[in-house]
């Protein structure tokens, strides 16, 4: 759908036709482009699993165009941990979520945006949707050197990376996701995606690292909504559909029942943290206590995202090993999460001897294992 | 005689009566591309190596991520089975079979072959064939309407155990909505259908249906001369409650929750109540929220509250005091750091104000604001949460009057505050006028404080809220 730029400007891009919730279950053709009206993380991840247990995808496939507010997305097998700075993620208030697809970490925000094709199991094929993309791209700006690469990214000038890809696979159904970067904050993306946290050892999925740029930047003219908006046309076009965008709402229950409980479930501590392949946490506090300084070796075991096994090695005495024995005790089995530790240590407090020195080395050490989480 | 020419007779259960006869033990040989049935009285079954299946893409080998199920579990088929990925690509294997996983061929993070085996599962022979395709079809018979259903142009999808029960129930699957994975019909769906036709919760199994004889009443036939009361009596079934007790193991918080509380019973509480009229202090913080908004702070009753109690404390330090474990010394503390419970997701935390002896009652409010946001997302730091001497909390935001709060050690008071009722009082004319009232309950430890010197420092707390122009006189 090609416009005048005077209309254009006049409609702003909304012109493209999108039409309310009505359309979702009756628009004929072989696909159905669907957009989220929310920018919350979870919401739209739910979003994706809702259509792939229960849309019937043999007669019709479907592309969801979706946008988050900031967060950061891990992949299903990945360990939080180790991918992302989840203090500063804490301090900026920035989500994390972890998604059902495999693959690495991204982050997102409203400079981001996120495609999604739902197909049936046989007829999921990755390298066409992104050969789709970069047509799509290519037919809004000729002049874009963009290209797939065989690890199925899209990279912009041969070097930087501007779309990574994952994907998920059921008994019948399938998705296939990827990013596309119009204009993230790399400032923010590159310090949050930088892992603080020392001696992890673990089997998870590890991310890897690429360079990455804007196609903003690459010309200033571009917006997420008109790429968003030439990806449909070229959707549209491939599938013999019309250029029709369907506005869905992820808190909608009664068009998506059981929705809210994805959400939910996406959400629990459980499945964002406690789905973390086990691991192992060795490394060397340097606590400094009345001027001097304390190498204190820790290790610990996780596994569900609860301390399996902890191992404090402290100068002799430094602590009672009564209430060295009771920290470990209660260590053990609580989740590895600074909030459910500092609430833990603080409690525990109480019904050890009121003695000033011995709450200020038990803080002080406190204060170094709710460091490492 | 495979598994595929079975599907072209008429009856399941007739073929394995017909087989019964036919076949003996010695002359079944196991292979994964035959599977025949055991017809002895012997309740294991056939077990056969579900092998993992092409994922597309020309990918041969795969990452086994998370295992969903353990050796010995029973599995239906469809149940997800493990997780495996491959570059990029997370993908849930499901299982075909009916049955109990006997093996795991592989261990978390091994490599795993497409068309290899990946799991052994012992079949039910009892329970019927499972097709080798996906979609479960089991051949026309005589209840054409049980079985092979569509609806709205899908097969229904729903394991031979669920057909079963809502074949014997008389239900037909296109009127049961499902709630499995892909609008698999559940056993639960077929239950919960049931339970809809009949108004009561059926039992788990249908064969434990009993219906107990009519009352007695409806048996006697009422005889036209008789006026007999047509009472209609519902005929009772057993009503039978299927969910399940769940166990899970005291860990983190709550354990160190246990411990505190354990200690806390030890020591000897006295309650002491009394009830605080606020009328004059409602009207003051109406006049001054404005105030503490421009200067962006969220002004609440509790600073009003904390404030007036450190006052108390300076006038009562034993309240603000702490007693050692044998009993020996009782330390008076200086600072008066008032802890605030605050309910959280994990349950009850108690940040304290450092110092309130010297903070204005702003302060306090700016340190509470504070404290709350911290409290709300799950960021309150050690020294925030330790180093407390008294607690305040106001389980009034939820509800309640009065109540008896547990003192928190090492400390020796706590008090509980209710909400705040509009409620007819008597002025000094004796007139009946609205008055703002609020209950507040003290617990203290009886080894340190006795009645009276709560009794007092109740008093004078009421007696700054009652008239929160005398604090003026007292404020340092």
């Amino acid at each position: 759908m090609v416009l005048q730029p005077s209309l254009k400007n006049c409609l702003g891009l909304s012109c493209v036709l999108r039409t309310p919730k009505a359309a979702f279950r009756s628009t004929a053709g072989g696909a159905l482009v669907i957009q989220s009206v929310s920018d919350d993380v979870y919401q739209n991840l739910a979003v994706e699993d809702w259509i792939h247990d229960h849309m019937d995808l043999e007669k019709r496939q479907v592309l969801f165009l979706w946008r988050n507010s900031p967060a950061v997305v891990i992949g299903r097998h990945q360990n939080p941990w180790q991918e992302c700075n989840l203090r500063l993620l804490r301090q900026k208030n920035i989500k994390l979520a972890r998604r059902r697809s495999g693959g690495g970490t991204v982050y997102h925000d409203l400079g981001n945006i996120n495609l999604t094709f739902f197909t049936t199991r046989k007829k999921y094929e990755r390298m066409e949707n992104l050969k789709l993309v970069v047509k799509a791209l290519k037919a809004l700006r000729p002049q874009l050197d963009v290209h797939v690469t065989d690890r199925y990214d899209i990279v912009l000038d041969r070097h930087y990376k501007i779309s990574g890809t994952a994907a998920k696979l059921g008994r019948t159904s399938a998705y296939h996701h990827c990013t596309l970067l119009c204009n993230a904050d790399k400032f923010v993306l590159s310090s949050v995606l930088r892992s603080p946290y020392k001696g992890l050892k673990s089997n998870a999925t590890p991310s890897v690292p690429a360079s990455v740029k804007n196609l903003f930047e690459e010309d200033p003219s571009l917006t997420s909504e008109m790429l968003l908006d030439a990806i449909v046309k070229e959707y549209a076009t491939q599938h013999q559909i019309d250029h029709h965008i369907t506005l869905i709402n992820p808190a909608d229950e009664t068009l998506l029942p059981g929705i809210n409980n994805k959400t939910k479930e996406l959400q629990t501590w459980e499945w964002v943290y406690g789905k973390t392949p086990k691991f192992s946490v060795s490394t060397c506090l340097n606590m400094v206590y009345k001027d001097s300084v304390l190498d204190v070796k820790v290790n610990m075991d996780v596994k569900h995202g609860r301390i399996e096994v902890c191992n404090i090695d402290l100068p002799e005495q430094w602590l009672p090993p009564a209430l060295y024995s009771k920290l470990v005790k209660s260590l053990t089995g609580s989740k590895f999460c600074p909030n459910e530790t500092t609430t833990l240590v603080t409690t525990l407090l109480r019904v050890c001897p009121q003695d000033d020195e011995l709450h200020s080395r038990w803080n002080l050490l406190c204060e170094n294992m709710i460091m490492l989480m | 005689v495979c598994i595929h020419r079975v599907r072209s007779c008429s009856s399941i259960r007739f073929i394995k009566s017909k087989y019964v006869c036919v076949f003996d033990k010695s002359a079944l040989k196991f292979s994964h591309q035959q599977r025949l049935f055991r017809t002895s009285a012997v309740s294991c079954g056939q077990i056969v190596q579900f092998k993992l299946s092409d994922i597309g893409e020309g990918i041969t080998e795969v990452t086994v991520k998370e295992w969903y199920i353990k050796e010995g579990d029973s599995v239906s088929q469809f149940d997800s089975i493990c997780e495996v990925q491959s570059d990029k690509a997370s993908v849930t294997i499901t299982s075909r079979y009916d049955g109990v996983i006997r093996k795991l061929h592989y261990s978390i993070d091994d490599i795993a072959f497409v068309g290899k085996p990946l799991v052994d599962i012992e079949i039910d022979a009892s329970k019927g064939v499972a097709s080798e395709e996906d979609v479960v079809e089991t051949p026309p018979m005589s209840h054409d309407e049980h079985t092979h259903q569509e609806i709205k142009g899908h097969k229904t999808l729903a394991t031979p155990a669920v057909r079963r029960l809502a074949m014997e129930n008389n239900i037909k699957l296109s009127e049961v909505v499902g709630t499995g994975k892909d609008n698999r019909i559940l056993k639960e769906d077929i239950l919960n259908y049931l339970a809809k036709q009949t108004g009561a919760i059926l039992p788990p199994s249908p064969k434990a249906e009993i219906i107990p004889p009519l009352p007695k009443s409806e048996t006697v036939p009422a005889a036209p001369k008789d006026k007999a009361r047509k009472i209609p009596v519902p005929v009772s079934r057993p009503i039978v409650f299927s969910g399940k007790d769940k166990t899970e193991p005291v860990t983190g918080f709550q354990k160190a929750m246990v411990k505190t509380m354990s200690a806390a019973l030890k020591i000897p509480h006295f309650g002491y109540c009394d009830e605080i009229d606020l009328t004059q202090l409602v009207q003051l913080r109406e006049e001054l929220k404005p105030v503490a908004e421009i200067r962006g702070v969220k002004l609440s009753f509790m600073p009003f509250f904390i404030k007036a109690a450190s006052l108390g404390l300076l006038q009562y330090p034993i309240l603000n005091a702490s007693l050692d474990e044998n009993c020996q010394n009782v330390t008076y503390k200086a600072s008066h750091n008032i802890g605030v419970a605050m309910d959280t997701e994990q349950g009850l935390i108690v940040p304290n104000v450092k110092n309130v002896q010297v903070c204005s009652v702003f302060d306090i409010a700016s340190e509470l604001n504070r404290l709350q946001s911290l409290g709300s997302a799950g960021q309150l730091g050690t020294s925030d949460l330790t180093g407390g001497t008294f607690t305040l909390s106001n389980i009034g935001t939820i509800g309640g009057t009065y109540a008896k709060p547990v003192i928190l050690p090492p400390e020796v008071a706590i008090g509980a505050l209710g909400k705040i009722q509009v409620l007819p009082r008597f002025n000094g004319k004796g007139e009946v006028f609205k008055a703002q009232i609020m209950n507040v309950s003290w617990s203290a430890d009886h080894r340190v404080i006795d009645g009276a010197t709560m009794a007092r420092f109740s008093n004078l707390w009421k007696s700054y809220l009652e008239n929160p122009a005398s604090m003026l006189l007292d404020l340092k």
